[in-house]
């Protein structure tokens, strides 16, 4: 059996409380939220703390997915069989029960959250690329209140957030706009295995049918979920088609970093962020007309 | 429970109901009897074995490949306040125990002394009053190495510049382990020189290991005023490793308890005897308490026995309407640092000799060298028959090359090369006696169960579309039931196995096996062969099995061998005792014994059916008072040492379905039709557990799964997120069928079946990839077919993967 050096343990009932104890205890704590990177990571002793503030007693109070007329209000400790369950959200936000079906396993899903999936922040990990895509905007609390950054703000790299030290991620938000869709896909070598590569959407046509906005967002591709910024221009003001899904797959593979390991070639990984992003933008785009026959 | 709604799935395929609960009175499906607890999570396995005043013992690992040690500082290990022992390679030096033998008459390192040679060796051990001192003392031991290069490339180990690994051994000068040939070399280079057509291809089988659920572990406790050792052990083969023990460290045997308990999981990787084993003994022997060592994921994957790692080149020559007419092949094999391959010792490159396969061929050879590298070693099996998967995987992927290159159908290519049935017993060109077989009615029950002809219709349509839809097809035959005493052994134990038979007074009875089960359900199967035997029902009989204190002497379970000898010695054994009842019986109906009838579970007089006595009835007279038969002592029992004749020889036709998505290169194992022959079946439930789970290795294997290294040595499937094992998810509903031809030799016609389908599934899988890769000009590519290295492939350049 692994079993991790030796830690203190608290459970925490309050934000607040979360908070005071991290700004005491400094950089040799870490919150634990689902625990399913964390735990393995110091059961492996790759990964040593002194304490662990265990905040599952808070998914009563960010625990939520939240309907407003422009916005959906997500709660960091949502845990991601409620994301994958949510009626709400996938009427809103297919890719979310897109990416949802294909992380991990139900037994990772009933216990890991938003919020640590995107403050552990691996570059292979689903929902960074689903927030990116999506261009949500992550709510941070500390001593001094909150404030609200972009996902591009908030993913600094590999293993590293915006987060600071005393701070806690407590909400992501995901701005609502019309007539639009989006979608994930995902190859992996085995169901539950991260990423080789996966690629998330999000399409918007304007009233005559061309493009008005499209995001893509990538994971495992290099260290960075980073946005591509390049894909909106290319495609906004034209009519959706297999040719432009095409250029935008070549912009997709001309942003994507990937290095060459067990899970694939680089050069593979470079072809499929084209094939996987064509795939998701023709599917987002499916998906609208699809709401269009139904709402006629 | 006879009745129960079909479930279907999404995609509308049906698993129709079994209903296995038919309660036989010997042969036939019944439900396990061992199941009630492991369905309960009442398995009691060695990691549950508590003892009183118990410590606990875990390993410092090597963190490099290949390193001097300069020094090792324990001090601070030994300060800290639960630590009741630390042990090091020198201290075992000073009790001689610091080496130890493998199973192939090689020497292995229970501790390390001047050099580790493989990442995760065992460098010294700590001993704590609980498991997580020990780990953490493990972090307090300072050890100095100094780095050298390492051997990670199989192809460069015999290279001149090589570092020697192996310096232990005197006058070691390069890395060599051994040499092996079969066949007839002349014949066969004169057979390829007359052949219309020869097709060679480089065939990689990569390194993969057997990931039992449970990992390995022992609880060791010498009791010093009896002086007795009782182990408790994660270990397939109880009796063999209780000699060895006695052997290596110097007990005397009959001082010696080795207890298996339930298993979970072996395929192979519970033969061999780990440093590990040897550490928590000799932490029992230096504190006084019993001492449990149970390894953790990593250890497993990283340090136990391996499988496979045979880099070979097949070549086969053929005639050019598709006459089949010799097969040749070159292997480098790896045996990592220590050669501890699991084999008889006359077969150091196991059953691979029987690359033939199932085919009637004029001429074959083989050439083998095995290298020492900086890896784990073993070479053990892993559900494999003694390397038989690697044969199989060489012969079926080169008839495939065959076929590609004739433009033949692969069946009928097969069908047309297939030892006839009026040829058994078929002596093969590397000196093989097939007992039994009939090929060609397998093979049309697979064609027909999967609609062969239907398939390649829906293929050239769908190729037609550009999609990519592959059919493959594997023929195997195995050698199982190691073995005959003249031919084989294990480090000079002979391969036979013991059995014994009791009938209690009331006609329940016991049987004592010499075989260990790690799921396979011996308690079921063993009841149901003596039930056959002697008529008491399998649930009166209690099956004793993984204690040397309670079951006759035998080699263990592995290599497919429990049903062809101890099955043999277990119907013997009960025939045994249904002899000497029949003698109690016309005693008791006063009549002789040539006027009895036996119909199971009684005795009758010859036309008077109500003149008969029930086998219960014979046991308590038999246990009674009254007289027996002159000669006739008291009791029912009877005790056997079964020597089998042959092996025997299971085959089976294999045909899998897969899709590839041209966008991802990902495959889909869609359909898998597997048809068996392993002679008579006793319990169809069984085998069928047994092929499914051996088809879902064959998928692991040919898509996902490999132990490979970097260039440092370093093992990158440590854990099982880099070493993929296959879900539910990545396997279909798997379609069994099957044939019976009886073993001739084998007393009630069985043979093995726990590994066909793990020798047999993964050159099906591969030929059916490569098959759907056929329109990109592939005739080849190497296992794993994860979608980078498919895709690779369709770019036209498939690697191998080492």
């Amino acid at each position: 059996m692994q079993v991790p050096a030796p830690f203190e343990y608290q459970r925490v009932s309050s934000v607040d409380q979360a908070i005071g104890l991290l700004d005491r205890l400094g950089d040799t704590a870490r919150l634990v939220a689902g625990g399913h990177s964390l735990i393995p990571m110091m059961k492996l002793r790759l990964a040593n703390f002194e304490y662990l503030i265990d905040i599952n007693d808070l998914h009563e109070e960010l625990g939520y997915i939240t309907e407003e007329p422009r916005t959906i209000r997500i709660g960091a400790m949502t845990r991601h069989r409620e994301l994958l369950e949510s009626r709400a959200l996938a009427d809103a936000f297919p890719i979310f029960r897109d990416a949802e079906r294909v992380i991990a396993d139900p037994v990772v899903r009933n216990r890991g959250t938003l919020g640590g999936s995107l403050c552990q922040a691996d570059p292979s990990e689903d929902l960074s690329a689903v927030c990116t895509t999506l261009d949500a905007q992550c709510v941070i609390r500390g001593l001094d209140g909150e404030r609200v950054v972009s996902m591009e703000e908030f993913h600094r790299g590999p293993y590293e957030t915006a987060v600071g030290d005393a701070e806690i991620l407590t909400e992501v938000r995901f701005p609502i706009r019309p007539n639009g869709s989006s979608a994930y896909e995902k190859v992996e070598r085995r169901a539950g295995d991260w990423a080789v590569v996966s690629a998330g959407a999000a399409v918007w046509l304007a009233e005559d049918g061309t493009v008005a906005d499209a995001r893509v967002g990538l994971a495992a591709v290099g260290p960075n979920t980073a946005g591509i910024p390049g894909i909106a221009d290319a495609m906004r003001g034209h009519a959706p088609s297999e040719e432009l899904y095409a250029r935008a797959g070549a912009i997709a593979a001309n942003a994507a970093d990937p290095v060459t390991d067990r899970r694939g070639s680089a050069e593979y990984k470079r072809h499929l962020a084209k094939e996987l992003t064509v795939r998701v933008l023709r599917e987002s785009v499916a998906r609208i007309r699809e709401q269009h026959r139904q709402g006629a | 429970m006879t009745t129960t709604p079909e479930r279907v799935h999404d995609d509308s395929r049906v698993t129709a109901f079994e209903d296995n609960d038919h309660k036989p009175v010997g042969h036939g499906r019944m439900l396990r009897k061992e199941d009630p607890r492991f369905v309960r999570g009442r398995g009691r396995y060695v990691d549950d074995v508590q003892l009183p005043g118990m410590l606990h013992l875990a390993i410092l690992r090597s963190p490099m490949a290949h390193a001097r040690i300069l020094s090792v500082d324990t001090s601070l290990a030994e300060a800290h306040p639960k630590v009741r022992l630390v042990v090091t390679g020198a201290m075992l030096a000073e009790k001689g125990l610091a080496w130890m033998p493998t199973l192939s008459n090689d020497v292995q390192a229970v501790l390390a002394t001047d050099k580790v040679r493989f990442q995760g060796q065992e460098v010294a051990f700590v001993v704590a009053e609980d498991r997580y001192a020990a780990r953490d003392a493990l972090e307090l031991i300072d050890v100095d190495y100094e780095p050298l290069d390492p051997v990670v490339d199989v192809r460069t180990a015999l290279a001149p510049e090589a570092p020697v690994i192996r310096d232990d051994l005197e006058g070691k000068a390069d890395n060599h382990c051994f040499d092996w040939e079969t066949g007839d070399a002349a014949a066969t280079d004169a057979v390829f020189a007359r052949a219309d057509v020869v097709v060679s291809e480089d065939i990689v089988y990569p390194r993969v290991h057997p990931a039992p659920m449970e990992t390995c572990g022992a609880v060791a406790d010498y009791d010093d005023i009896d002086g007795k050792l009782t182990l408790w052990s994660t270990t397939q083969a109880p009796h063999a490793h209780r000699t060895l023990y006695a052997i290596v460290a110097g007990l005397p045997e009959h001082k010696i308890r080795v207890i298996a308990p339930d298993i979970g999981g072996g395929f192979g990787n519970k033969v061999p005897i780990y440093p590990g084993y040897v550490c928590a003994i000799v932490g029992s022997l230096l504190t006084g308490k019993p001492v449990k060592w149970m390894e953790d994921r990593s250890e497993n994957l990283i340090s136990t026995g391996f499988a496979r790692d045979y880099i070979m080149r097949g070549e086969i020559a053929a005639t050019s309407d598709g006459r089949i007419l010799a097969i040749r092949t070159h292997v480098l094999a790896d045996h990592g640092a220590f050669n501890g391959t699991a084999a008889p010792v006359k077969y150091p490159a196991g059953f691979f000799g029987v690359f033939t396969g199932s085919y009637d061929i004029e001429a074959a050879y083989c050439k083998m060298t095995a290298v020492y590298t900086n890896k784990a070693p073993g070479g053990v099996a892993y559900a494999c028959s003694f390397r038989i998967t690697e044969a199989v995987y060489l012969v079926e992927r080169i008839v495939d090359c065959l076929a590609y290159e004739l433009k033949m159908d692969p069946a009928a290519l097969r069908l047309k090369n297939f030892i006839r049935p009026e040829q058994f017993p078929y002596a093969t060109k590397t000196g093989w006696t097939y007992d039994s077989g009939n090929y060609e009615p397998t093979m049309r029950l697979s064609m027909e169960l999967a609609g062969y002809d239907q398939l390649r219709a829906e293929q050239a349509e769908k190729r037609a579309r550009g999609e990519l839809m592959g059919i493959g097809i594997s023929f195997f035959t195995e050698a199982v039931g190691a073995g005959p005493r003249k031919d084989m052994d294990i480090l000079g134990l002979g391969m036979a196995d013991g059995c014994e038979l009791r009938v209690h007074p009331t006609g329940k009875a016991v049987v004592r096996l010499s075989v260990q089960t790690q799921g396979q359900g011996h308690e079921t199967t063993f009841a149901q062969i003596v039930a056959e035997e002697i008529g008491i029902p399998p649930q009166d009989i209690e099956v004793v099995h993984g204690d040397t204190d309670q079951t006759p002497f035998g080699l263990g379970t592995y290599g497919s061998r429990s049903t062809p000898v101890s099955g043999a010695a277990a119907a013997l054994v009960a025939r045994k005792v249904r002899d000497k009842a029949r003698l109690i019986a016309s005693a008791m109906l006063e009549v002789s014994v040539a006027d009895l009838e036996w119909t199971k579970g009684a005795f009758h007089v010859k036309g008077d059916p109500s003149a008969s006595v029930t086998i219960q009835d014979i046991a308590m007279r038999a246990h009674g008072a009254g007289d027996l038969p002159d000669g006739v002592e008291g009791g029912l029992e009877a005790q056997i040492c079964y020597n089998p004749e042959n092996l025997t020889y299971p085959h089976g036709a294999y045909i899998c379905v897969v899709d590839i998505d041209p966008g991802t290169a990902k495959v889909t194992v869609r359909r898998f039709v597997a048809v068996d022959d392993c002679g008579t079946r006793i319990n169809p439930m069984i085998i069928e557990g047994q092929v499914h789970g051996g088809l879902t290795d064959g998928v692991g294997m040919a898509l996902m799964e490999m132990i490979s290294f970097d260039e440092d040595g370093n093992c990158l499937g440590g854990s099982l997120m880099d070493y993929l094992i296959p879900t539910a998810l990545e396997v279909p509903d798997w379609e069994t069928g099957f044939t019976v031809t009886p073993s001739p030799h084998h007393p009630i016609g069985a043979k093995g079946v726990g590994e066909s389908a793990t020798v047999g599934s993964p050159p099906a899988i591969v030929n059916a990839v490569v098959d759907a890769l056929k329109p990109f000009g592939i005739r080849h590519a190497d296992m794993p077919l994860t979608p980078s290295r498919v895709w690779e492939a369709m770019q036209g350049r498939p690697t191998p993967p080492i």
